[in-house]
Parts: C-alpha cells; sequence; structure tokens
C-alpha cells in the first residue's frame, strides 16, 4: 500500500516536471511572446525586454526549467505578475474555496446519485428505471456552463432567489453557502448521472450474486437486502472512480493554477478561472 | 400416508429464451414427509435446481409456472405475496447453497449475517450472537464465540459450508433445502458434511429435500429419492427401492454407470449412450425412449402413465419389469 | 442491405437512439444548408436595432451589435461540426499511430509514450488552452490544437492496450514467427481488430469535443470574434444576462440540442455493436 502509494507520487512528480518542461519550450518553440502578450500592442521593445528580464526568459530555456522546478521544490512558486503576489498564496486562497466548492457539488451529487443508482437497479428495466437512464445519459452530456448559465438565468436573474456571482462575505456563512448552491449545482449534476449509472451497474453485478440469493431465501427484508448486504459491495468501485475523479478535480484545479501563473497569462482570464461558473471543465 | 411438509402437485415450469420456451420441468409428482430426507438425484440440467427454485420461489426472471401447485405446510406458495413468502423463507424453510465460498457476503463478519437471518426474533443481539456462537459449535468450528468476529474468507470452503448449514438450522426449519451442498468440496470434506447433516437431522428433526448427483451421497442420507431425467421425475420411492429394485430403465443404467458400484476393472467407464433430448422441441411419448434398451412401439407414442409398484415407489414407464 | 436494413430497424425499436438520431440530423442539416437557412447575414451589424427581443424578422432576437441571433446559430453549427469532425480525426489518427507504436514497439518507446498520454492528459484542457492562447492568440486552429492535445492521449492509451493484448495471442505469435513484417502485423492483424471499438469510442467523444470548443470559445479563448461559434454567442450574451436573456437562451439550446443528440444516438450505437464495450474512466 505504501509502495503504491509512493509509486503514484513519484509519477505525479515526474508528470509536473515534463509539464513544465512541455510548457517552457512550447513558449520558446512557438513564435509568439508572453511579454507581447501582457503589455499589449502599445509596447515598446524597451519594456519587453525589462519584462523578459524580469521574468527570466532571456535566460536559456534549461535554466529557466531547472530554476523554476528548484525553486518549486523549496516551496517557492513564484510572483504573480499581475497582482504582485506569491503564486503559493493564491493557489492556496484559490484551492480552499476549490475544495469546498468541488466537495459540496460532489457531495449532493453522491446523495442524489446512489439512491437513483439502486433505485434503477431495483426497478430494473421498468419505465422509471429508463428515465432514470435517460436523466442520467442527458446529465452527462449538457456541457456544465450551459447548466450554469440557465441555471443562473431562471434562479439567480428571473427568480431572484440565488445570489449570481462571487463567493459570498467572507465570515458568513450562511451568504457563502447562498452562493455555493448554483455553482456546485451546475458542477454537480453531471456527476448525479456519473455516480447513478455507477451505482446502476455494479448494483446489478451484485444483485446477482450467490450471497444475495442466500440472503433472499433466509426472508431478509428487501431494504436490508438492498441497502445494506448489496449497497456496501456496489459502492466499492462507485467509491475508487469517486477517489480518483475528486483527486483530478482537485489536482488539476492546483496545478492549473500553478501552471497558469507560469505561464504568465493574463490576469482576468484567472478570475475567469476562478470563477466557478465558467469553470466547466477542470 | 404420513403428512407431509412438501407437497409439490403435477408441477411444470418453464423458461422463456430468445430460441423458444425451455419445458425444464413437467408434471412433477413429489412430497417430503415430515422430519424425513428426500434426495433428489439426476443428471446435471436434468431440472432439479429449476425445481427447487421454483420451491422457494426464487426464480430466474423469465421463469414461469406453468401448472401444478406447491404446497409448503398447507399452503400453495404460488399465491403468497411477497411479504408472507418473506415470512416462510428463513423461518419455516430455509437453504445450503451449492457453492459455500460465494454463498456467504464476503463484506459482512458471519456473525452480522447470523444475527442478521435472526431479525424477526425479539431477543438482544447478544443473545443472538450466543446463539449464532452455539450453533457454530454445534457445526464442529472450533473457538465460535471468537470467530463470529471473522470474515467468511478467513474460512475454508468446508467450513463456509459448515457455517451455511450452521445458518440453515439456526433458524429451526421445517423444511431444509440442501442444494448439491458438497459439489464444490473434496470427497472427505463431502463424507464429514453429510454425516454432520445426517446427525443434526435427526436432532433438529427438520425434513431435508436434498439434491445431488452424487448416488452415494443420496443412498448415505436419503429416506426417500426421486430420480429426475430431462424434467421429469422418472421414478420415486425409498432408498431401497430405488437402489435394490430400481424400476425405471434410466435408473437403471444410473445405477451402473456410477463408478462406486462398478466391480470389475475396466478401461472404459460405462455410460449411456445417446443424448438429453432438446427441452424446446420435446420428443412424443417416454422422453427416455431413444436412449432405452427396452423402447417398444408404444414407447415411442405415448407419455407412459405413472406405475404404481408399491405402497411408495412408482415409476413413469410402459414396459416395467417389477 | 439487408444490413443496413437491420441496423436501421434495432435503432428504431431503441427509442432513445432514434431521437438522438433526428437530433444529429437536424444539426447536421442545419450545417451543411447552413447559407440557406439564415434569414440574415450573420455578421451584418444593426446597431439601431441592437438587443432586440424575439420577432417575426429576427427570430431569436438581436445581440448587442445587432446582429441576428438565429443566423448566428445557425452558422455556428457548421463551426461545431467542422471543429468536432476534424479533431475527432485527427485525434483518432495521432492515438492509432502513437498507441501502436507504443503497444507494439520496444519497452523504452512505451515507456516514453505512456508518460507523453499521461502527462498530456494530466492537462487540464482549459489551462492549456490558456497557455496556447498566450502563445498563438484566440484562434480556432488553437482550439483545434488543444482538443487533439488532450484527447488523443486517450485514444493512444486505448490503441497500446488492445495492441499488447493482441500481440500476445496466438495467431499474432505464429505470423511473426513466419516472418511476417511490423507493417504487416500491424495493418492487416492489429488494425482492423481494434478499429471497431475505436469508431464508437470516437463517435461519443463528438459531443465531448463540441463542449469543450464552445467553452473555450465562452471564455473567450475560442474562435475569434465575429466567427459564429456557440460558446461565443454565449459570451456575448453573457453581459447582458439581466435584460436580454433570449440570447443565452437560444445560444444555449443548440449545445444542449446536439450534446444530447450525439450522445445519446452514441450510447444506443454502442448498445447494439459491443454491450460489453464501457468508456474508458
Amino acid at each position: 500500500m505504501l509502495f503504491y502509494l509512493l509509486k503514484r507520487i513519484g509519477l505525479a512528480v515526474v508528470i509536473v516536471v515534463v509539464a513544465v518542461i512541455l510548457l517552457y519550450s512550447m513558449i520558446h518553440i512557438v513564435p509568439g511572446d508572453p511579454a507581447s502578450v501582457i503589455l499589449g500592442p502599445r509596447a515598446t521593445p524597451e519594456m519587453k525586454q525589462e519584462l523578459h528580464e524580469l521574468m527570466g526568459l532571456d535566460r536559456p530555456f534549461v535554466v529557466q526549467v531547472a530554476s523554476f522546478l528548484g525553486k518549486v521544490a523549496r516551496g517557492n512558486l513564484g510572483m504573480d505578475f499581475f497582482s504582485q503576489r506569491p503564486v503559493a498564496q493564491i493557489v492556496f486562497k484559490q484551492l480552499d474555496e476549490t475544495l469546498v466548492l468541488v466537495l459540496a457539488s460532489i457531495g449532493w451529487a453522491i446523495l442524489l446519485g446512489i439512491p437513483l443508482g439502486c433505485y434503477s437497479a431495483v426497478f430494473r428495466n421498468t419505465f422509471s428505471d429508463k428515465l432514470v437512464g435517460i436523466f442520467s445519459i442527458g446529465v452527462i452530456a449538457v456541457p456544465s456552463f450551459v447548466v450554469a448559465l440557465y441555471s443562473l438565468l431562471f434562479f439567480a436573474v428571473t427568480l431572484k432567489w440565488l445570489p449570481a456571482i462571487g463567493a459570498g462575505e467572507p465570515g458568513q456563512y450562511m451568504d457563502q453557502l447562498r452562493h455555493l448552491i448554483l455553482p456546485a449545482f451546475a458542477i454537480g449534476l453531471g456527476w448525479v448521472g456519473y455516480i447513478a449509472r455507477l451505482v446502476r451497474a455494479s448494483m446489478l453485478e451484485v444483485l446477482n450474486e450467490n450471497h444475495i440469493r442466500r440472503a433472499r431465501a433466509f426472508g431478509l427484508p428487501e431494504h436490508m437486502i438492498v441497502f445494506q448486504y448489496a449497497l456496501k459491495l456496489a459502492i466499492l468501485p462507485t467509491v475508487t472512480l469517486l477517489g480518483t475523479g475528486i483527486g483530478r478535480l482537485i489536482s488539476s484545479a492546483l496545478v492549473s493554477t500553478v501552471l497558469f501563473v507560469l505561464s504568465t497569462t493574463i490576469s482576468d482570464s484567472i478570475n475567469a478561472m476562478l470563477d466557478p461558473r465558467v469553470r466547466e471543465r477542470l | 400416508m404420513i403428512e407431509s411438509v412438501l407437497d409439490i402437485r403435477n408441477l411444470s415450469v418453464s423458461y422463456a429464451t430468445p430460441r423458444g420456451t425451455v419445458q425444464a420441468l413437467r408434471r412433477i409428482n413429489l412430497k417430503v414427509p415430515r422430519a424425513k430426507v428426500v434426495g433428489l438425484v439426476g443428471e446435471s440440467g436434468c431440472g432439479k435446481s429449476t425445481l427447487i427454485s421454483a420451491v422457494i420461489r426464487l426464480m430466474a426472471e423469465n421463469a414461469l409456472v406453468a401448472a401444478g401447485e406447491i404446497r409448503f405446510l398447507g399452503q400453495d406458495m404460488q399465491y403468497l405475496s411477497p411479504p408472507e413468502l418473506r415470512g416462510i423463507r428463513g423461518r419455516d424453510m430455509s437453504m445450503v447453497f451449492q457453492d459455500p465460498m460465494t454463498a456467504l457476503n464476503p463484506v459482512f463478519t458471519i456473525g452480522r449475517q447470523m444475527v442478521d437471518i435472526q431479525y424477526r426474533d425479539g431477543v438482544s443481539k447478544k443473545a443472538k450472537a450466543k446463539r449464532a456462537a452455539d450453533m457454530l459449535s454445534l457445526v464442529g468450528i472450533p473457538d465460535a464465540v471468537s470467530r463470529l468476529d471473522n470474515y467468511p474468507h478467513h474460512f475454508s470452503g468446508g467450513m463456509c459450508q459448515r457455517i451455511t448449514i450452521a445458518m440453515a438450522l439456526l433458524v429451526q426449519p421445517k423444511l431444509l433445502i440442501a442444494d448439491e451442498p458438497t459439489t464444490a468440496l473434496d470427497a472427505t470434506l463431502e463424507v464429514q458434511i453429510i454425516r454432520l447433516l445426517k446427525e443434526l437431522q435427526a436432532d433438529f428433526q427438520c425434513a431435508i429435500l436434498f439434491i445431488s448427483h452424487h448416488l452415494n451421497v443420496i443412498a448415505e442420507l436419503c429416506d426417500f429419492v426421486g430420480v429426475m431425467y430431462a424434467g421429469e421425475l422418472v421414478e420415486k420411492g425409498s432408498v431401497r427401492d430405488i437402489f435394490q429394485r430400481p424400476a425405471h430403465p434410466y435408473t437403471r443404467a444410473l445405477l451402473e454407470c456410477d463408478p462406486s458400484v462398478i466391480e470389475e476393472r475396466t478401461r472404459f467407464l460405462p455410460t449411456i449412450p445417446g443424448e438429453i433430448p432438446s427441452l424446446i422441441d420435446l420428443p412424443e411419448g417416454c422422453i427416455f425412449h431413444d436412449r432405452c434398451p427396452k423402447a417398444e412401439q408404444v414407447c415411442t407414442k405415448t407419455r407412459p402413465p405413472e406405475v404404481s409398484i408399491t405402497e411408495h415407489h412408482t415409476a413413469l414407464c410402459h414396459c416395467l419389469e417389477v | 442491405m439487408n444490413w443496413t436494413k437491420q441496423f436501421f430497424y434495432r435503432l428504431y425499436r431503441e427509442p432513445m437512439g432514434f431521437f438522438g438520431m433526428i437530433l444529429v440530423a437536424l444539426v447536421i442539416v442545419s450545417a451543411l444548408l447552413a447559407p440557406f437557412l439564415t434569414t440574415h447575414d450573420h455578421n451584418a451589424l444593426d446597431i439601431a436595432n441592437r438587443l432586440a427581443g424575439p420577432s417575426a424578422d429576427h427570430w431569436m432576437g438581436t445581440d448587442q451589435l445587432g446582429r441576428d441571433v438565429f443566423s448566428r446559430v445557425v452558422m455556428g453549427s457548421r463551426i461545431a461540426v467542422w471543429v468536432a469532425l476534424v479533431t475527432v480525426a485527427m485525434s483518432l489518427g495521432i492515438g492509432l499511430v502513437l498507441g501502436m507504436m507504443a503497444g507494439y514497439g520496444p519497452k523504452w518507446l512505451d515507456a516514453a509514450l505512456l508518460l507523453l498520454f499521461d502527462t498530456l492528459r494530466s492537462f487540464p484542457t482549459i489551462m492549456f488552452a490558456l497557455a496556447l492562447v498566450t502563445v498563438f492568440g484566440p484562434s480556432l486552429q488553437t482550439v483545434i490544437i488543444v482538443i487533439v492535445a488532450t484527447t488523443f492521449p486517450v485514444y493512444g492509451r486505448m490503441v497500446r492496450t488492445q495492441t499488447q493484448a493482441l500481440c500476445n495471442n496466438e495467431f499474432i505469435v505464429a505470423e511473426e514467427a513466419m516472418g511476417a513484417g511490423m507493417m504487416r502485423v500491424l495493418g492487416i492483424h492489429i488494425l482492423p481488430n481494434i478499429i471497431g471499438p475505436l469508431f464508437i469510442v470516437a463517435s461519443m467523444d463528438i459531443p465531448v469535443v463540441i463542449t469543450i470548443e464552445a467553452g473555450l470559445s465562452f471564455l473567450g479563448v475560442g474562435v475569434r470574434p465575429p466567427t459564429p461559434s456557440w460558446g461565443s454567442i454565449l459570451n456575448d450574451g453573457y453581459a447582458y444576462i439581466r435584460n436580454t436573456p433570449w440570447i443565452i437562451i437560444f445560444g444555449g439550446l443548440p449545445l444542449i440540442v446536439t450534446t444530447l443528440g450525439f450522445t445519446f444516438l452514441g450510447e444506443s450505437l454502442r448498445d447494439i455493436f459491443d454491450p460489453k464495450l464501457r468508456k474508458d474512466l
């Protein structure tokens, strides 16, 4: 187990290093220039030169990569060029907001998805099972930013029940919760379908197993068979997949921010990134 | 007639498949008397398992009881609602399955599973666990109290089968259905389990419907025997009748093919020539006629009647030699 | 002929697949016939008539520059279908070649390609897009590169696994023992065996690709402004969500129709052709 973990972590480190090298080489190989993007069309060559030095882009490729990786290893992610704050600070400030959002989204998706999947499996091949199936496929298919926009339109603009933007006043939990509902709904909706399908499939498999037949032969109540005897087994593959899913969501949010600031892109795109309503694909 | 726990009358079961209707069981008549052991013997695919799924009403989704009735303690199982069926299963009727390793839920301790099957009893969890442990010692599991906390994978196959037998008897059923409980075990374990069942049956005084394709197991354990072939119960009688005075040609052939009764040393084990007929397009007449050495004209035309040889000994055959 | 008949019959029997096919047909017809379906020039400005609601003239209203939303939505289907076809075909091709190289080639090549696949897969699409946009500037080509670069590793991995599994088969070993070259083994024996499931996965990727394109354009890092992508229509509408919601409503609708259509169709196709195939999670 420990060996497996170490191996995974080692692989993750290698992937980050390769990703950084790829990004740096991309900046170098392709004809564009990050400095001119940042400074805009009216920048003078002197300004660009100055920025280059400031960002360390004038140094040889290998030196840039190595010095960045060295700093990362020491926990220093550098300074964000626009806000002049340490990147690590931005990353972690954003990370706990992201974490709350990811957990809230997946949390409600689990709470709805698991019962839906169980229901579908128990009433397999009935009309309502097919309905749940179509619903699941549908919510997986529809882009979550379209869901976000429509729900924004409906709940925030038309009904005015929920706030449209922002993360809420710090410290006021009710307010923050109200701000969390819409983005968590939009991100979680697809996961509801995903989880329901997974649970249905593994539930069907488990319900056909021998020990379930044995439990039935002993007259155990159906709710006990489904929600205890079968669910505990059926949930295992789902938990594994959810684990990697949540891990991917969070780590990509983290990696995003690091790579993003590293590649020094436009600041309001950071905001777009941080804004959960538009973060449709982490 | 002795009072019957289970009385199967004229039972026919079929399966709807894409290739047609499989008539898996046809006109089965069988009684299981109180506190007696009835064995069912036959080749794979002869309908033994279909019969017991029909009895406990846990049939495949495409199965249909086409005719007949299954009376258990006087009630016809077919007309019982799911809650009524649940009330019977695991109280008056319990079951031991073929493969002990998969018959227990792998993620619950055996203690939990043994306590759960007593969910109807209004006693404390502690009392239920105590009963479970006592039952485990009875089936020969040493150190039973501490083993309640173990998971099924901590036990060997033989141990698992002892546990499932303990569970089946824990509820003190009137009828225990044993679906080839020893097929997945090796020969020495088989003997142990059969002896255990025999002892416990005598103690608990429950009736057993025992399915097997091992003739010697049937001979050792059972009071009455039914012989099944291709979905029909071709002969039934006391264990003496069947093993010493077999009447039906199929029963005779089956006994002759049993390796344990072959006395001469031979390079070829005897077999019954021919194959089991398709259960979708049933042949006319006797189901066994194309493999039967004694088949006559009448056997290919009409279904044989159930002929009584002695009071409890009957066979489905046109040309019985008694 | 008989085969096609049977195929359509089975599709017809699956209401979901049939419904999906109708939606997909709608989108494809609209993409093919876009110039004939539009009621206005999709880029014609009409400042006097800006942000007007739906009317007999402008069926879906106008946007902030007075452009006809209906015409832009119809033209947008061209972008969506074009991006989907090009990127899926490219990803499929690259994934097939690299995947077979990894599966059939020497161990070091396998390890290197796997590392490449895993690295690219770990890139969040948006971040990758933002980084590329920094360098290239936003354009359709950037979108295509981003999508291909994040999609082909999935195919690559799949092809590699399948190739490896097939290579251990006896008939391949026998073929090699008889002196068959690499091209023969890959082309005649491996390719035909893996192409079927790959096509099904690819067909199910079409809605995903359309979503990514729209998402990138919505964020302003996709196609360049006057080009009418569904995502940029939504981006235009987002600023006016409070007072003129129809831009969002009509801009989102084709995305929902397309993704649902392709997904329903793909699911049914998979059920018909290969019930065992599950999408690589």
